[in-house]
């Protein structure tokens, strides 16, 4: 017992003892004093060690000291010390004193009188201090179960947080620890950590009922408790490569309860010279084991969600763009909720189908469903592939919006859509554009020299009337020209240096103007970066822009049969 | 003709090319350069990253339009395009690595050419490019568990979402590597923010994370830990009622001076987004508790404004007018009291020590080229 202190002065308290051991008189105090009987063991030694008297309780405590017998026999080492070391002697230190009794654990408190004989009075402290030190280990423990905690819900990565597991595991649990996680076709991806060592993944092919309890805990369910397997039958792939610690001598197979997702085993590997695990150790290990499980669970349904979300989005993205039939394309894209890749605005390209790719017209469409978010973005993907199945009919742009207006109108969703169809034709150096609006805000012609025209087109917004009408529009790219369809998220963009004002066409027209001959990506990246920084920090709605534009380039131009395009709409 | 002079031979091209806005003619001499030999990490990094550069450059003395700046960077982007496609494919046998750039980050340039560089290395990379929001780019390194996160910025006013971004990748048990003009030509900005590694260019990056892969960060840890005078909130309230106050500093500059009754409404419109600008950059100053950074920005718009023939007589008022609004923030106020006087002191407000162009937001630009990589 490492308590062994001596502290405090001595009490300014007197009593005399006599020889035959009992007291006989206190000053100020009758004979009456219940010295005999009192409730804590007491007992005197004159200053050289010797033993004047005991009580019933010291008796009791001390059974082989006796009256006229040495300090030193029957009481412990460090009473005797603390006596010698008493104030009042030559190099003696100051009062209490605390110290082991058998399994007990004692304060003693002198009280010496002015011949320099002490009665020592002995308090037992054995339930606080077992009780302080239960509070330090408990302490311990959940500040590490709190920072387990934390380190385990960093990541959403499954393979990461089998990493943490098996770390945390090794360093505090046990001297290295494996994480096996649920497998496919019989192979399991395994974590292995040393302690103080970093984690190792792979990949390996067992039959988990070959090490006892494994093939239950990789169930999930039902619960089965933790297990202790004969290290001899534990098998090659389970023990660490680097694992220095000798033999392995015990092994433990804890299940990782995971919530309706199994989420795998955790076996725990002690070396030579180690205890096993005891009671305590394991209940922890077992809590551990709750959190970690939890973890793994989550992340494993996390990345689940994610592959699900993927698949379903990837149709719905914005499809990327280059050049096509010898047209650039160029479009930019980004929701109005940071969370969501996806909204209500939507582009596509459609190449030109069939035997005639050479002359053949692709179709551009860039559209906005009214409202936003991931209902308007389903509703994009309907729309998008209602027109990729009426491509065959991309000639006639007003039979197809009629044929997509039947398609809405019939469908549950109210939800209407506006959007402009745009064939598309190479034709020698230049670029014929066929242009259709259905209800959308008229595209925007940029020409060489800087100027900019809106296209003529205007026509009924698609799914809520039974009958639509439409014009459409013809314009001739020339080299370096561009069309540009954009949604009013760009125009409708609330912001500017004061806050509270609008984008608007005119300044879109004015930054376009500085775009004269540009590439299509740098148009479409220039455009949609002033309406950015216009809104700032503030909320916007979808923001769609489309730039179809007809390449400028030396061999390209060398092509050119004809004269300069005209808008001729 | 050694490596160095072919790389600069080269450059030379690809700029003429570029100014010309001539894409077929920038792919073919990247290509041949590639075909006689140039290694592609020097064709990335001292051929198209050299004329990105440069592009830079030419914007800061007015040579170039934003717009221009786009065209040159679209055609920039297709020559790196065009040389990684041609490149063969290899395994990748490092870590794995995602390469972002701050959300409201306009130049990916930078950031792509980084990526390309860490693919030549021999890292597994996702390049996300530019635009892209904080959740996306933790829901991506949730979905695949890198070994770390490249960050790359050059716009300071975007240091506050660098600092959340850098947080919620470190929360994600992601280490983070910061570069790009942002973050200081000494990365000391990098280290305010707390991320785990600075690099100067994309070799060293690229040499540091070869050497020694990044430690997984440390859990527990507060961002307010390494910005503790946020505390006293002046950063929130100026960033949050940034616009009024450029509004209430725009009105009190028409009263003080006559002259701007008179402006058109392209001058109107620049003053108010210089006046943005001031803002924007106080805010940053106060998350940074950077004094030399404000007073650095606006010595810089005031040299700008005089290289470009405009009057700049508008900043000391200004500056009062903005003191007189943030009269109740010492830290505001201080920042402010500094910068007036160092306008004071340097009469055309051009010191040599001036912030370089590629740190900060110039006039008429609400971003500036991305020139380190």
């Amino acid at each position: 017992m490492a308590i062994d202190e001596v502290k405090g002065p001595g009490t300014g308290a007197r009593a005399i003892v006599e020889n035959s051991g009992s007291v006989v008189q206190q000053s100020g105090v009758g004979d009456d004093t219940g010295w005999s009987n009192a409730p804590f063991p007491a007992l005197a030694a004159d200053p050289d060690g010797a033993v004047l008297g005991l009580n019933d309780a010291a008796r009791r405590l001390f059974p082989r000291a006796a009256v006229g017998g040495r300090l030193e026999v029957g009481c412990p080492p460090w009473l005797a010390r603390a006596h010698q070391d008493f104030p009042g002697r030559p190099g003696g230190s100051t009062g209490s004193a605390r110290g082991a009794v058998a399994r007990r654990s004692f304060e003693a408190h002198p009280v010496g009188d002015d011949r320099g004989a002490v009665v020592w009075w002995l308090v037992e402290d054995t339930d606080a201090r077992l009780a302080r030190e239960e509070l330090r280990v408990e302490r311990e423990r959940a500040a590490l179960l709190g920072r387990m905690s934390s380190a385990l819900s960093t990541s959403l990565h499954p393979e990461r947080c089998m990493e943490v597991t098996a770390r945390l595991a090794a360093d505090h649990l046990a001297d290295a620890a494996v994480v096996i996680a649920p497998g496919r076709s019989g192979e399991h991806p395994l974590t292995h950590c040393v302690r103080g060592g970093a984690p190792t993944n792979s990949v390996k092919a067992f039959d988990p009922y070959d090490v006892p309890g494994l093939g239950e805990a990789l169930q999930g369910f039902p619960p089965v408790p933790s297990r202790w397997i004969d290290p001899s039958s534990a098998p090659g792939w389970l023990v660490p490569s680097d694992f220095g610690l000798g033999e392995v001598t015990s092994v433990v197979v804890t299940p990782l309860p995971g919530h309706g997702v199994p989420a795998g085993a955790l076996v725990l590997l002690r070396g030579t010279g180690r205890p096993g695990f005891d009671e305590e150790e394991e209940r922890f290990a077992r809590l551990f084991a709750a959190r970690a499980g939890a973890a793994i669970s989550a992340a494993r349904m996390f990345a689940q969600q994610g592959a699900i979300t993927d698949a379903l989005m990837r149709d719905l993205l914005p499809p990327v763009l280059h050049q096509i039939g010898g047209v650039e394309y160029a479009g930019r894209y980004r929701a109005s909720v940071d969370t969501e890749r996806i909204g209500g605005d939507f582009y596509d390209v459609h190449p030109a189908t069939g035997a005639d790719e050479e002359g053949g017209e692709a179709l551009a469409v860039l559209g906005d469903v009214c409202g936003k978010g991931l209902e308007a973005a389903v509703l994009t993907g309907k729309v998008r592939t209602t027109l990729h199945a009426l491509l065959p009919l991309a000639n006639d742009h007003q039979r197809v919006l009629g044929l997509l207006n039947d398609a809405l109108l019939t469908s549950r969703n109210s939800r209407f859509v506006t959007l402009v169809l745009a064939s598309v034709r190479r034709v020698g150096a230049h670029v014929r554009v066929r242009l259709t609006s259905g209800g959308h805000l008229p595209p925007l012609v940029l020409r060489a020299n800087g100027e900019v025209r809106e296209v003529a087109t205007s026509g009924t917004l698609v799914g809520v009337l039974p009958e639509i009408t439409s014009t459409t529009a013809d314009v001739t790219l020339a080299p370096g020209e561009t069309c540009l369809l954009y949604t009013d998220g760009i125009t409708e963009a609330l912001g500017g240096p004061m806050g509270g004002e609008m984008f608007g066409e005119q300044r879109l027209r004015d930054a376009l103007v500085d775009c004269a001959g540009m590439p299509a990506d740098a148009i479409v990246e220039h455009v949609h970066m002033l309406a950015s920084h216009w809104v700032g920090a503030g909320d916007h709605d979808d923001i769609a822009v489309l730039a179809i534009t007809a390449p400028r380039g030396s061999h390209l131009t060398a092509v050119d049969g004809h004269g300069p395009g005209r808008y001729t709409a | 003709m050694n490596a160095t002079d072919t790389a600069l031979g080269c450059m030379d091209l690809l700029w003429a090319a570029v100014r010309a806005g001539d894409e077929h003619t920038a792919i073919d001499v990247v290509l041949d350069a590639y075909a006689r030999g140039l290694d592609a990490e020097s064709l990335l990094l001292d051929v198209i990253a050299a004329v990105q550069r440069r592009v830079g450059v030419e914007w800061a003395a007015n040579q170039l339009t934003v717009a221009e700046e786009h065209a040159a960077t679209a055609i920039n982007e297709r020559a790196i395009a065009a040389l990684t496609r041609t490149l063969p494919r290899r395994e990748p046998h490092r870590g794995r690595i995602t390469v972002a750039c701050v959300d409201g980050e306009w130049h990916a340039l930078p950031a792509r050419l980084l990526a390309e560089v860490f693919r030549l290395r021999g890292f597994r990379v996702d390049y996300l490019g530019a635009q892209v929001p904080t959740p996306h780019l933790i829901t991506h390194l949730h979905r695949t568990g890198p070994d770390a996160a490249a960050l790359s910025g050059s716009i300071a006013t975007r240091l506050p979402v660098a600092h959340a971004t850098v947080t919620a990748c470190q929360a994600a048990g992601v280490p983070v590597l910061v570069g790009g003009s942002a973050f200081g030509p000494d990365g000391r900005y990098a280290r305010l923010l707390g991320a785990d590694l600075w690099a100067p260019d994309a070799r060293t990056a690229a040499d540091l994370l070869a050497a020694r892969p990044l430690p997984r960060p440390r859990d527990g840890h507060q961002p307010i830990d390494d910005l503790p005078h946020l505390g006293d909130q002046e950063y929130t309230m100026v960033s949050r009622t940034a616009k009024l106050l450029v509004k209430a500093v725009y009105t009190g500059l028409e009263e003080l001076l006559p002259v701007m009754r008179d402006y058109t409404e392209a001058q109107r419109r620049h003053t108010a987004e210089d006046l943005a600008h001031i803002v924007d950059f106080l805010a940053t100053a106060l998350y940074t508790d950077d004094r030399d950074m404000f007073t650095g920005f606006t010595s810089w718009t005031a040299g700008v404004l005089w290289a470009r023939g405009v009057p700049a007589g508008f900043l000391v008022p200004a500056l009062d007018l903005l003191t007189a609004e943030l009269r109740d923030f010492p830290r505001a106020t201080g920042l402010l009291a500094a910068a007036r006087a160092e306008l004071l002191r340097v009469p055309d407000s051009r010191s040599p020590d001036s912030p370089t162009p590629d740190s900060r937001t110039p006039r008429r630009r609400p971003h500036d080229p991305g020139t380190t990589t």
